[in-house]
């Protein structure tokens, strides 16, 4: 059976289709989530793609956190159920208590799109499985408020727990606190990343095609869970 | 609230009005009246001055502009012409799409953040109401000199809106122009460009049909922003004081905009709108008097259902007001609840304003009270139309005798590059990464190529690799040094910067940006624009599917450079086969096609190090710049080549540099017999571009050229093992440039200036 991954799409999320895209392209089925759903129709997985849901007026994710919808994708994430939240949604689940930390204007105070260079940092996540430890990748980034950040005790437990999943190489494009990239859960089932792994999917469109190892990683998560079938 | 009804007119026949404060001429108040038979109220000047006005009503350059219709290639890819929001263009597969630039140059000089986020807003209304998905933005920019300290505060408040809006609506930014020049100081000029797809089924026009259909606004509320914008704002020019119009500017949401698109297409797809129209400059006094005009003749309003920011707007305000982000529809009856249905999903506020009738007259009313009877068409389309006088200006002769021959070029190997040094960081060469890194290029996933590429290209068909490419161009100096050509040539660039990706170019769109019509130099400079524009595309065999002139573009007696910006739109049958400008691979072959004249002025070299302006702009030939577009565009279908690049501002210097930054690899390179180093690299002659051919293809390439009739020249191969662009023949020496520090030079110029 195909895994059937759902894609949320707030008003304002703007790379919902890049996310389902993404997810095909990995070999799984999307499935389009409304943010004024009562449940989660059944899926396997959730991604919360990128955009400016509600405008991110108030707050990046801010609103979002209120969506019908994520009353269900709290209870389920806090199940185990895997959760990739990119840029806007990476910042829906820290407002939501997912994940810890916040993201805050970027240093510069530009917005900035450029393509960057992370090293991944875990593959023990449900999203980075298939990648190695120290692999180099190549990505969009593309955000106005992605400078994470966290209190000092956070942060060394984020890095004591081995939960950063990827940090900027090179250069820190937004002031992120110990160029971090992307997080997960304890449990490893949720994750964060502020640059775009779902721009990064095909040679034609994206700098690199690395990015489809979240998706990939993901599909091979579910069958070594036994949620799926190989 | 004292409101002017029409039975006070037909009683107070000699009440003063406040015309001249609303932008009507003495001339066009009495054409009103004789219209009416009466005077008009309150509400209705209101509607006559801005649907008059300058911006709207095409008063001074309809004369002209029937040159696009009268002069139409034979070209079977339009779909809908001149007239509409947009044209459409016919692409193949069953596809078509829609593409327009248009200005907000005003708005953007007096509050630059909301001025060009606004024009975003703007011309992506324009798109939707086509019934097309918006795919892709792009910005023509023109700004003053680099170092003025009010440049800074354009240009940052320009981009920041650009992205502050573009990037929250989900559209990738490909491309555009940023270019400085003196004579924008008192004007910048903010032109916005949209791109949109659809299916042919799925193309709508801005129509009021069926008696008794409901006319349904919706979107965001109306509030007392841009009221006048289009009449008081656009129409005039600046006084020597300098801008101070800021009510009239307009606020922009682009987190409605987006739900207003996303709702629009849905309504649209399930066939529940029969017109549409986008409320734009002019507000509900052009939407619904278009509207009316373009389908059965009649509508009535009530115009106290519309729903407010601020409730203490007087009905002259609502009917004038600019607020953004609010499009009207015409509705059957039995479908109104389904329409309703949609916006409530998405958030979007509605409420039906209007019905449509056959009684030929839009009438307006206000708690019961007719405030509004007219003929739409003499609101709509029936507006003065000038005959302006124009006239060649003595100053041309002096302008176009004093030539680039006594600028001191440079006299040795290490001058030359030196001047190669100095010219890869002048702000209009240098790398514009800087602003456009603040745009958002990867969203939705198409976009082939983007800037600094020469189109900005996407994918529109997903399966098949259908795409389109689309770049804008124009050099104002050459249109300064002479109208007809300069048009021509930025037209010639245009096309052969999308022909350079592989595309076919096959539509044009026009930004006509000048000074005032009232001044007879500046109407001639336009009226020559236009013809050269207009003849070139039907030579050309690409029509103008519609455009937008912005006049009044300058401060006091001092008028912009005219700056007729060309956008032109190419088909590719698949996007894989896409011809980039970084070259290739090791011992592949580099190329000039096309013939390098001593053609220097209007050059960015005489510009930048000379600071002048003067001669005769660069020979164009229009069939041989079909013949290289035919050569690059069946090139890339053979896939002969590598790379290719088009060589125009700042000559074949800057092509190889921007080439080989690009690639971050070297060239060896020798500069062709019969040229002097200085004229090879810096001549902004026409019709050329530098291509890199594949290994083993290079006798079907230059069969092809043969074919074709068209010089072409071997210059050199690339060397991926060195990291810098080398040149023999300079003075009979060779000089190296290292790439690196090529690339530290263009990108520090931006930061440093702006940053």
């Amino acid at each position: 059976m195909t895994p059937r991954v759902g894609v949320i799409t707030f008003p304002g999320s703007l790379d919902d289709k890049d996310a389902a895209r993404a997810v095909q392209l990995a070999g799984g089925e999307s499935v389009s989530l409304w943010h004024a759903d009562a449940d989660l129709h059944s899926v396997d997985a959730v991604v919360l793609p990128g955009g400016f849901s509600y405008g991110d007026y108030l707050r990046c994710g801010a609103i979002a956190k209120f969506a019908p919808v994520m009353e269900k994708l709290v209870d389920a994430a806090n199940g185990g159920l895997p959760i990739l939240g990119i840029c806007n949604g990476f910042q829906v689940l820290t407002e939501s208590y997912l994940l810890p930390g916040a993201l805050t204007r970027n240093d510069h105070l530009h917005f900035i799109c450029r393509d960057q260079k992370l090293r991944i940092e875990n593959n023990s996540s449900a999203w980075t499985s298939n990648f190695e430890v120290g692999q180099e990748i190549l990505i969009p980034l593309k955000n106005g408020e992605g400078g994470y950040v966290a209190d000092e005790n956070t942060l060394d437990e984020l890095e004591g727990e081995g939960r950063v999943i990827a940090r900027y190489l090179e250069i820190n494009p937004n002031g992120s606190r110990r160029d971090i990239a992307g997080i997960t859960n304890a449990r490893g089932n949720v994750v964060g990343i502020m640059p775009h792994p779902e721009h990064a999917v095909e040679k034609l469109t994206g700098p690199t095609t690395d990015g489809l190892g979240f998706f990939t990683s993901l599909l091979s998560s579910l069958v070594k869970t036994g949620k799926v079938s190989a | 609230m004292n409101v002017d009804k029409v039975s006070d007119a037909a009683a107070s026949p000699q009440l003063r009005q406040p015309f001249i404060e609303l932008g009507l001429r003495e001339n066009e108040y009495e054409a009103i009246r004789e219209i009416l038979g009466r005077r008009p109220t309150s509400s209705e000047l209101a509607m006559y001055s801005v649907m008059w006005s300058e911006h709207c009503s095409y008063k001074s350059s309809k004369v002209h502009l029937r040159q696009f219709g009268s002069k139409v290639p034979k070209n079977d890819s339009m779909l809908v012409g001149i007239g509409e929001n947009a044209g459409v263009v016919d692409i193949g597969q069953g596809w078509a799409v829609t593409f327009k630039v248009e200005s907000h140059n005003h708005p953007s000089y007096v509050e630059p953040y909301q001025g060009a986020a606004t024009g975003i807003g703007g011309i992506v209304r324009d798109i939707i109401s086509m019934g097309a998905r918006p795919v892709a933005v792009m910005d023509p920019l023109r700004f003053g000199d680099p170092e003025h300290p009010d440049t800074r505060r354009v240009l940052t408040g320009i981009v920041s809106g650009i992205g502050g809006y573009g990037n929250c609506l989900g559209l990738p930014n490909i491309g555009g122009e940023i270019v400085f020049d003196p004579s924008y100081q008192g004007n910048p000029l903010v032109n916005a460009l949209c791109v949109g797809t659809m299916k042919h089924k799925d193309i709508h026009l801005a129509k009021a049909t069926g008696i008794g259909n409901a006319v349904i606004l919706y979107g965001a509320r109306t509030g007392g922003d841009g009221i006048g914008g289009v009449s008081v704002l656009a129409s005039e020019t600046f006084d020597a004081d300098g801008p101070a119009k800021r009510p009239s500017v307009q606020v922009g949401d682009p987190f409605m905009e987006k739900l207003l698109i996303e709702c629009t297409l849905e309504v649209l797809h399930a066939g529940l709108v029969e017109g549409i129209q986008d409320l734009g400059g002019a507000g509900i006094s052009c939407a619904t008097s278009e509207l009316a005009s373009n389908g059965e003749g009649g509508m009535h309003v009530w115009l106290d259902r519309v729903l407010l920011r601020d409730s203490t707007l007087s009905p002259e305000e609502i009917l004038m007001s600019e607020s953004q982000e609010r499009m009207c529809a015409v509705v059957e009856p039995a479908k109104i609840d389904a329409f309703m249905a949609v916006c409530e999903k998405w958030d979007v506020e509605a409420v039906v304003i209007g019905e449509v009738n056959n009684s030929g007259r839009l009438t307006v009313e206000w708690h019961g009270e007719e405030i509004v009877n007219v003929p739409p068409r003499s609101v709509a389309h029936d507006g003065p139309v000038y005959e302006r006088p124009y006239a060649r200006p003595d100053w041309m002769d002096a302008r176009q005798t004093s030539g680039p021959e006594n600028l001191v070029r440079p006299k040795s190997a290490s001058e030359v590059k030196q001047t190669w040094l100095t010219m890869t960081g002048t702000p209009n060469l240098a790398s514009k990464s800087w602003v456009t890194s603040q745009y958002d290029r990867y969203v939705m996933g198409n976009t082939v190529l983007s800037q600094p590429e020469d189109s900005g290209m996407i994918r529109v068909d997903e399966v098949t690799g259908l795409g389109v490419a689309v770049s804008t161009d124009c050099n104002a100096r050459f249109v300064a040094l002479d109208p007809y050509k300069g048009a021509q040539l930025a037209l010639a660039e245009s096309y052969r910067n999308v022909a350079v990706t592989g595309a076919k170019p096959l539509a044009v769109t026009n930004c006509l940006n000048f000074g005032s019509p009232e001044d007879p130099a500046v109407m001639w400079q336009f009226e020559q624009a236009v013809t050269g524009l207009a003849d070139a595309c039907l030579e050309m065999g690409t029509p103008v599917t519609g455009g937008n002139v912005s006049f009044y573009n300058q401060t006091g007696e001092v008028a912009i450079h005219p700056t007729p910006v060309i956008g032109v739109l190419g088909v590719i049958e698949n996007v894989e086969r896409r011809t980039p400008m970084a070259w290739g691979l090791d011992g592949e072959f580099v190329y000039v096609l096309g013939t390098t004249r001593d053609e220097l002025a209007g050059s960015e070299w005489a510009h930048a190090i000379h600071a002048h302006l003067g001669g005769r702009p660069p020979i164009l030939d229009l069939q041989s710049e079909m013949a290289l577009a035919d050569i690059l565009v069946a090139g890339s279908a053979q896939e002969l080549f590598s790379a290719a690049h088009d060589v125009s501002e700042g000559g074949i210097a800057q092509t190889l540099a921007e080439m080989a930054m690009r690639s971050g690899v070297g060239v060896r390179l020798a500069v062709p017999a019969g040229l002097d180093s200085f004229t090879f690299l810096w001549s902004e002659s026409a019709t050329r571009a530098i291509v890199v051919v594949k290994q083993n293809r290079n006798d079907e390439f230059l069969a092809l050229c043969e074919s074709k009739e068209f010089p072409v020249t071997r210059i050199g191969a690339v060397d991926s093992l060195s990291k810098s662009i080398e040149l023999a023949g300079v003075f009979g020496e060779t000089i190296s440039l290292d790439i690196t520090e090529l690339r530290a030079i263009s990108e520090e110029t931006l930061p440093r200036l702006f940053g």
